[in-house]
């Protein structure tokens, strides 16, 4: 049987990635992303009935998607011992729709409690951090990696491995994109947790390189071929398994219509499908050719 | 020739394993009457954060009705509240500032042990008195504890301290201490005050004032009494150090954290206080619980039919890493703190049990592989836990990287690596770090048990003859 060839294919792979991005900075373009209270900023607004009115939540609830949008989140809180909703939207909202809902709920005999617009918590100073973080994160790898592999080129390697690494971190922020899902704490877990997932998958490759280029002196392509197919039983069985775990908190979401976790779930079981993806069809291939780039400039 | 392991060894990891996943998950409690004590932490303990079991709702306004709020001053109660928040290990609140109207800080945090009684939670988060430097020690106080020294400086004067570590005195040895600058408007007073207490070996005492009305209200006194040191030399640049004999960091550190709230020009005061709801829904927490149940069941039984004995052996490991983690995160060991679990937590662990799997995989398979390639069990054993250290080795010390550069960058500086980034302004982002933290104790369980436990399970078990065909390490049958 003749063996599939990672290396040849890196430019159909490279094709397919860059199709689904384009996929995605079109509907990013189009849809634009939808940023919750926490990145934003936004408005809210908090009701109670008068004393002995019980609340008609969907009511309310409906209302408030009449009149400020059907993006609305709402919540039950409590305050003094009696059920009090809390009603956000990210960006802004106009003070005369607000008025117009709270015309709407004092018929219903409910008085607005408070009213606030509010400044993102994760602003700017969230998004430097990130910053910090993800170039921090990424010369300490560049110099572990390029330290232990530095035998069979340590530094491309690790870049290599960011290269990965970037292609599904976007993957599963498309993922947020496309499926109109808004960016919240969960896209911050989600991202994290794929960078983890993705690293650990394109090390487990480079290490299988280096242990049959100890051995062997065939070609780059041959040798990460070959370590591909060692490698590739053992990527399909952990993304299998790890998909399946997810899959059942996917599910599970699902059935038991909790919302927020379903838009935890499937991101990840994206991001996890282009983790195993991109480290046997981009990440080696790729280090293929810088290398024999760089021995065509030296010879 | 190695020494061989024993074959009790299996039996006794696996037994150790069970045991730490039954009192990890049920705890260990005991009943006198209808008192309840906890000996051991179980599940039931855990810690859940604001999106997972709902918690408390406060807005915080400066207590000066007339007082117009700008941006900086509101800025400045939101570091105040978040820094009392990340000292008190609560990293999963949120914090908001509100710029509409008069101005005010809206703050989501979760309930935990010492919050149960929101109103005290948010008396002690909102606490600012102000801050005022007196001449004289603690003893210059009038009948009703009231000092009656010269007051020298206000919280305006002040402009920031900090907590420091260094050689600062004449003796040259490294101590904690406060280093202390102040504006403009205070380092005049502040020049002439020190130079006549240096004069005299005089102290410079430091108080909150919470106000007359306060006081009244809650039936306290005024003034609250916070450090006396001696003037040893005239300040003339309005940079002070502040020194004590024996001071810790978290003596320093309280007492620049107070100082620099003292110095809002103003106190601070709680509007309206709500309980609020789980915000990822009430349904969350058991969904959760449900999909976790069935995906382990689901990972054990493929581990077993893809490997057998090996994928026994690494279910078995995949519990106690679980457990394992759980213990860290209850505070089932004594040294450990509890930790608040959150949606961003509960992602680390998925990842860290992924990362459990992986490691068992790539031994499983090195082992299949070396079996199928004409080994014998013991060297196939051997070859292929050596041969797959290396991929997991690298593997799990990357995902480190990637967890401690997280913990540090979105820890408060007080945190375990906080101090690499102490300069960066407090962050208001712990669901980040609560990331972080569960994946580096996923790494860490994950050395231990699909390293450590599981390679020495399986090298024990292999020992026993019904275990001696080739078949069960995935091997052809004999």
């Amino acid at each position: 049987m003749k063996k599939f060839d990672f290396v040849a294919f890196l430019p159909k792979a490279l094709m397919i990635s860059a199709a689904i991005m384009v996929v995605g900075l079109l509907c990013n373009v189009i849809f634009g992303t939808q940023m919750d209270i926490s990145f934003k900023g936004g408005t809210q607004v908090r009701y109670q009935c008068v004393e002995s009115v019980e609340m008609d939540e969907n009511k309310v609830v409906e209302l408030a998607k009449k009149h400020l949008g059907n993006d609305v989140k709402w919540q039950m809180d409590e305050l003094e011992g009696k059920d009090m909703i809390t009603i956000s939207r990210a960006g802004e909202t106009d003070a005369e729709k607000i008025n117009a809902l709270k015309a709407d709920l004092e018929k219903l005999d409910m008085i607005e409690q408070s009213r606030d617009s509010l400044s993102p918590s994760k602003g700017t100073k969230f998004l430097l951090r990130c910053l910090l973080a993800l170039g921090l994160a990424a010369v300490l790898l560049i110099v572990y990696v390029g330290f232990r592999f530095r035998r069979i080129g340590g530094v491309p390697a690790g870049v290599s491995a960011l290269i990965a690494l970037v292609h599904d971190l976007l993957i599963v922020y498309f993922a947020f994109v496309i499926f109109g899902l808004e960016l919240n704490d969960n896209f911050v877990a989600v991202m994290l947790t794929i960078l983890g997932y993705s690293l650990n998958d394109t090390i487990v490759i480079f290490d299988r390189v280096r242990t049959l280029r100890r051995r062997s002196n065939a070609p780059l392509a041959d040798v990460v071929n070959e370590s591909l197919h060692h490698v590739l039983r053992r990527t399909i069985i952990t993304t299998v398994t790890t998909c399946l775990a997810i899959l059942a908190v996917l599910v599970v979401a699902l059935v038991m219509n909790v919302d927020s976790i379903v838009s935890f779930a499937l991101p990840m079981l994206l991001g996890a499908i282009s983790g195993s993806y991109s480290s046997l069809f981009l990440s080696g291939p790729i280090w293929v050719r810088w290398m024999n780039r760089k021995a065509a400039k030296n010879a | 020739m190695k020494k061989r392991t024993p074959k009790a060894a299996f039996f006794i990891v696996a037994l150790l394993i069970v045991a730490l996943c039954f009192t990890s998950f049920f705890g260990i409690y005991s009943q006198y009457g209808d008192r309840t004590d906890t000996h051991i932490h179980g599940l039931n303990d855990i810690r859940w954060g604001i999106d997972i079991k709902g918690g408390v709702d406060a807005t915080f306004e400066p207590s000066d009705e007339k007082y117009e709020a700008d941006a900086d001053d509101l800025e400045a109660i939101k570091t105040i509240i978040e820094q009392r928040m990340i000292a008190k290990n609560i990293t999963d609140y949120e914090a908001y500032v509100d710029t509409s109207g008069k101005g005010a800080v809206l703050i989501r945090f979760p309930w935990t042990d010492e919050i149960q009684d929101p109103e005290k939670a948010v008396q002690w988060l909102g606490q600012t008195g102000n801050l005022q430097f007196r001449l004289g020690d603690r003893n210059q106080v009038d009948e009703n504890g009231n000092p009656t020294g010269e007051l020298v400086l206000e919280g305006k004067d002040v402009a920031s301290a900090s907590a420091e570590y260094g050689a600062v005195d004449e003796t040259g040895a490294n101590q904690y201490y406060i280093s202390l600058e102040l504006e403009d408007s205070g380092t005049k007073k502040f020049s002439e005050a020190t130079k006549k207490q240096a004069a005299s070996n005089g102290a410079i005492s430091i108080w909150l004032d919470y106000g007359e009305s306060w006081a009244k209200e809650n039936n306290a006194p005024r003034y609250e009494f916070k450090s006396d040191p001696v003037v040893q030399n005239q300040i003339t640049n309005g940079k002070a150090v502040i020194t004590q004999s024996n001071q810790t960091y978290e003596g320093a550190k309280e007492l620049a954290d107070i100082i620099n709230a003292g110095s809002l020009p103003f106190s601070i005061k709680a509007g309206s206080i709500a309980s609020t709801s789980a915000t990822l829904g009430n349904n969350a927490l058991s969904a959760m619980g449900i999909a976790a149940i069935i995906a382990m069941v689901l990972v054990c039984a493929l581990m077993i039919v893809l490997y057998r004995l090996p994928g026994f052996v690494a279910a078995l490991a995949l519990c106690g890493q679980m457990a394992l983690t759980i213990a860290c995160l209850t505070g089932y060991f004594g040294f450990m703190d509890p930790f608040t679990m959150t949606l961003p937590g509960i992602a680390g662990l998925i990842l860290s049990i992924g990362i459990g799997v992986d490691c068992n995989v790539i031994t499983a398979e090195a082992v299949r592989d070396e079996l199928r390639a004409g080994k014998t069990i013991d060297s196939a054993i051997r070859s292929g836990s050596k041969g797959s250290f290396g991929a997991i080795f690298d593997g799990n010390i990357t995902v480190l990287i990637v967890a401690v550069v997280l913990m540090g960058v979105f820890g408060s500086s007080d945190g375990i690596f906080g101090w690499m980034f102490s300069w960066l302004p407090v962050s208001a982002t712990g669901s980040v770090y609560a990331f972080g933290y569960t994946l580096l104790l996923g790494v860490v369980t994950n050395f231990v048990m699909g390293l450590w436990a599981s390679r020495l399970m399986l090298r024990s078990i292999s020992r026993f003859k019904i275990f001696r065909n080739p078949w069960f390490y995935g091997g052809e049958r004999k």
